[in-house]
């Protein structure tokens, strides 16, 4: 019993030792792009979309848990793997891509930052550039453990969500019918939703950073079946926040008039009737959303480009040492923040570029991992079983091709 | 840039011709024998139609980068692996590698050749390997534009470059180290916090390479200055014997709580391989729970009889002279071990010979008993701005000494 109870302490402990990266990863995914697909679902349809949350999630396990898994066997972050089997030509094409990709992210991020505190009358003149420093500043000037605590403490917040579902009281009866009832309608409006939806689940980006940050973590092939759970747990806190932020739109707005909506800020105001809480919490999570994804993908995309070209990156490095990390950063963000206060700035176009530039590169990504985690001489035992290389090139076939879908989409939506 | 250099991007894809100046193929890659040769190319691998053949170094008559490769002799053989070569393209390029000077993990983006000409044929060898922008940019247009106007373009970039003798290739497989003629001496050679700093950037599987195969010693001094968490994954990744044998160097407070922080079977399996001594000064040190006086505290003092003189200082500093290079201080005590006096090194210089040491001791002598909590040592060194701190036990017995540097560590973990 005692040796029982000693080996469940060990494996407690090595659970907090390894928390963080799949964490941080799999709630990020829910970012101020995130937040807008899965309002704009719950204010058009209700709860019918509630279904696909459930393959969303299997979806995002069976590839987050690839990248985490190879991170912790090999030592090696995603980009500094398909460098070495896949030369610099590739990876270059795909670092300038993610950087396009992850760019145009940034701006979503900083214009979800704008519209939430435009709702608490906050001018985006003011809010925009004090979020930007803020951002730079975490990052140059912490090192990575305190910045992490950060991290997770940020995702603290995404409970928001749940409370103003609950304020909103929704029809939960419908809402858990429609989550395991799958409901297809021949709308197109519906069908482009439902492409929406599965095709911003996963985003190049999240690969790369969740492989670089079990890296960075230290967690080892032996602590591997922590972090797995870890990333398990974390993809269904996800999905569990898109359930409410679905429910919520769907208790207050759909109920009251089905309609297309905005932005994520629009959804918010929508609450309002029910609540001057439910108002505040979902603006505030959907502020917490927007500033934790702008800090983590500069970051990220700063970090996989100096890994897969050979250039020393990491914040804990000095700016002397690491100038094209710090400097690659830095602009991410100084471009990421300005074209926002930029009148006229064409960022629904953005917004729609980044979703292609998110989908022609992730076939790729996707690809790339497979492969890379089928080799013997990287992964050793721990490469995949025949059985889960079925699942995973299944889920990969689908979801390249629903991303393409949404690129189709989202090029026509660019006219 | 003179025709002398070549880069090893620009040799692949050269076209090579025979005697008769028939094309036969263009290069693949080129590879190092390094038993034989450090630095020259010894094979060139050729791929003409569905098979790779073998060109051997004294085969080449010519290369230049406008005209390719003229050999000298026709008889190739065909190209099979062999576990001796060390091929640029496949091993070295785009892999990483320790640059030894600038002390840090680089990944290589191309390689510079030198061509001599040895009165027969050319010959190549390896000068450098190229690191940074330019090199990057070489390769992006490698292919896309010819040699020379990539040569021009890429003149007005700095060049970053890490010389072949200050390189260390890292090779996760002790017996290809062997055929590949990889040793870790460069490594040894350097200040083991730099070392420590070096495997923290490399993957698990080189990081067990590197500390399995250096000196025991220094192996030690690096692995106290990584972070605790990987330090614990190393000595979990290593051969019981091996991390017994790192442990035993390592200062007894250190690898106790090293030790404390592994499972309980492997840390036993190590103690099981470490000499008695060693093994038991770890296992006292075990003991103590980590944030007390007791866990923080090691053994490696030194300590005389009050009635000792400044000649048996002098003589039992010389039977210590592993620990100087980190000792303040020594320790009087009394028949029964009780500690009765502390006595700063730097006094000993100003002694004459016949002043008994109980005499220079410091006016007040500061300890704490074992079970002393952590933050309290912390205050007391900040309090009395000591630099070592005595611990006894509840007879008031010497039982180990806190250094500066310990509670460095401890501060800077919070």
């Amino acid at each position: 019993m005692r040796t029982l109870l000693n080996r469940f302490r060990f494996h407690l402990a090595v659970f907090f030792a390894v928390i963080g990266p799949g964490f941080i990863t799999a709630v990020v995914d829910n970012d101020s792009g995130g937040i807008f697909t899965y309002s704009a679902a719950g204010a058009r349809f209700g709860y019918l979309p509630l279904w696909t949350l459930l393959p969303i999630t299997v979806v995002l396990i069976i590839t987050q848990e690839m990248c985490s898994r190879m991170g912790a066997v090999t030592g090696k972050g995603l980009s500094d793997l398909i460098r070495e089997e896949f030369g610099l030509r590739v990876t270059f094409l795909m670092m300038a891509l993610l950087v396009l990709a992850n760019l145009t992210n940034v701006m979503a991020e900083f214009a979800g930052i704008a519209s939430s505190l435009e709702l608490f009358h906050i001018s985006r003149y003011i809010s925009v550039p004090l979020a930007a420093a803020a951002v730079w500043v975490l990052v140059v000037k912490g090192n990575y453990q305190s910045v992490e605590k950060i991290f997770l403490f940020a995702c603290v917040f995404y409970i928001t969500y749940v409370i103003s579902g609950f304020l909103v009281k929704p029809d939960w009866k419908e809402a858990v019918i429609y989550s395991v009832k799958p409901v297809l309608l021949l709308e197109p409006g519906y069908i482009y939703m439902l492409i929406g939806m599965v095709g911003t689940t996963i985003a190049p980006w999240m690969q790369f950073y969740l492989q670089a940050a079990v890296v960075e973590k230290g967690v080892t092939a032996k602590e591997y079946a922590e972090s797995r759970i870890e990333v398990i747990v974390g993809c269904m806190m996800t999905s569990v926040i898109a359930f409410f932020i679905i429910v919520a739109c769907a208790g207050a707005i759909y109920s009251v008039r089905p309609r297309d909506i905005q932005d994520a800020a629009e959804a918010a105001l929508g609450l309002r009737p029910f609540g001057e809480y439910a108002f505040l919490l979902f603006s505030a999570g959907l502020f917490n959303a927007s500033i934790f994804a702008a800090c983590i993908l500069p970051l990220s995309t700063a970090y996989s480009v100096c890994e897969g070209l050979g250039f020393e990156a990491g914040v804990n490095r000095r700016l002397r040492e690491a100038p094209i990390f710090y400097w690659l950063y830095t602009l991410l963000i100084v471009i990421g923040a300005g074209v926002i206060l930029l009148p006229g700035f064409p960022l629904v176009q953005m917004i729609l570029l980044s979703q292609v530039l998110n989908g022609v590169l992730l076939p790729f990504v996707l690809i790339f991992m497979i492969l890379l985690i089928n080799k013997s001489e990287l992964m050793g035992e721990w490469r995949n079983s025949r059985w889960f290389n079925l699942v995973s090139w299944a889920t990969v076939v689908i979801m390249i091709g629903l991303t393409l879908a949404l690129v189709g989409i989202s090029v026509r939506g660019m006219h | 840039m003179t025709e002398s250099l070549l880069f090893f991007t620009e040799i692949v894809g050269m076209p090579v011709h025979d005697l008769k100046g028939r094309r036969i193929g263009r290069i693949r890659d080129v590879a190092l024998v390094p038993l034989v040769h450090p630095s020259r190319i010894d094979r060139f691998l050729v791929g003409g139609g569905l098979t790779w053949l073998t060109i051997r170094h004294d085969q080449v008559q010519s290369i230049s980068l406008a005209r390719g490769i003229f050999l000298a002799e026709e008889q190739l053989t065909p190209y099979h692996d062999d576990e001796y070569m060390m091929r640029i393209g496949r091993d070295l390029l785009d892999q990483q590698i320790i640059d030894v000077n600038g002390r840090k993990v680089v990944r290589v983006t191309d390689v510079t050749l030198e061509k001599r000409a040895n009165g027969v044929g050319d010959t190549l060898a390896v000068l450098e390997v190229d690191i940074g922008i330019r090199s990057i940019f070489r390769r992006l247009l490698q292919g896309v534009l010819p040699p020379r106007w990539i040569r021009k373009l890429q003149q007005p970039i700095p060049p970053k470059s890490i010389r072949w003798d200050k390189c260390n290739v890292v090779e996760p497989d002790p017996l290809r180290r062997l055929r590949l003629n990889i040793s870790y001496q460069k490594l040894e050679e350097m200040h083991p916090a730099d070392l420590a700093d070096i495997v923290e950037d490399l993957g698990p599987a080189e990081r067990e390479a590197i500390f399995e195969t250096i000196d025991s010693e220094v192996a030690a001094e690096a692995l106290s200055e990584v972070d605790p968490k990987m330090q614990v994954s190393i000595l979990e990744s290593l051969e019981p014997e091996k991390a017994a044998d790192i442990v035993e160097e390592m200062a007894p407070d250190e690898a106790a709580d090293v030790l404390s922080e592994l499972e309980e079977e492997t840390s036993e399996e190590i103690l099981e391989e470490m000499d008695s001594a060693d093994k038991t000064e770890v296992e006292e040190l075990l003991e103590f729970d980590e944030d007390t006086a007791g866990g923080m505290m090691n053994t490696e003092y030194v300590a005389l009889h009050e009635n000792a003189s400044v000649p048996d200082a002098l003589a039992a500093l010389k039977g210590n002279e592993d620990l100087l290079e980190s000792l303040n201080t020594l320790f009087l005590i009394d028949a029964d071990g009780r500690l009765t006096a502390s006595v700063p090194l730097a006094r000993l210089f100003l002694a004459s010979p016949e002043t008994r040491l109980k005499d220079l001791g410091s006016e007040t002598l500061i300890h704490v008993p074992v079970d002393e909590k952590q933050d309290r040592v912390t205050e007391a060194f900040d309090k009395y701005n000591l630099l070592t701190l005595p611990v006894v036990d509840e007879e008031g017995r010497l039982s180990g000494v806190i250094t500066a540097d310990d509670i460095i560590s401890v501060l800077r973990q919070k």
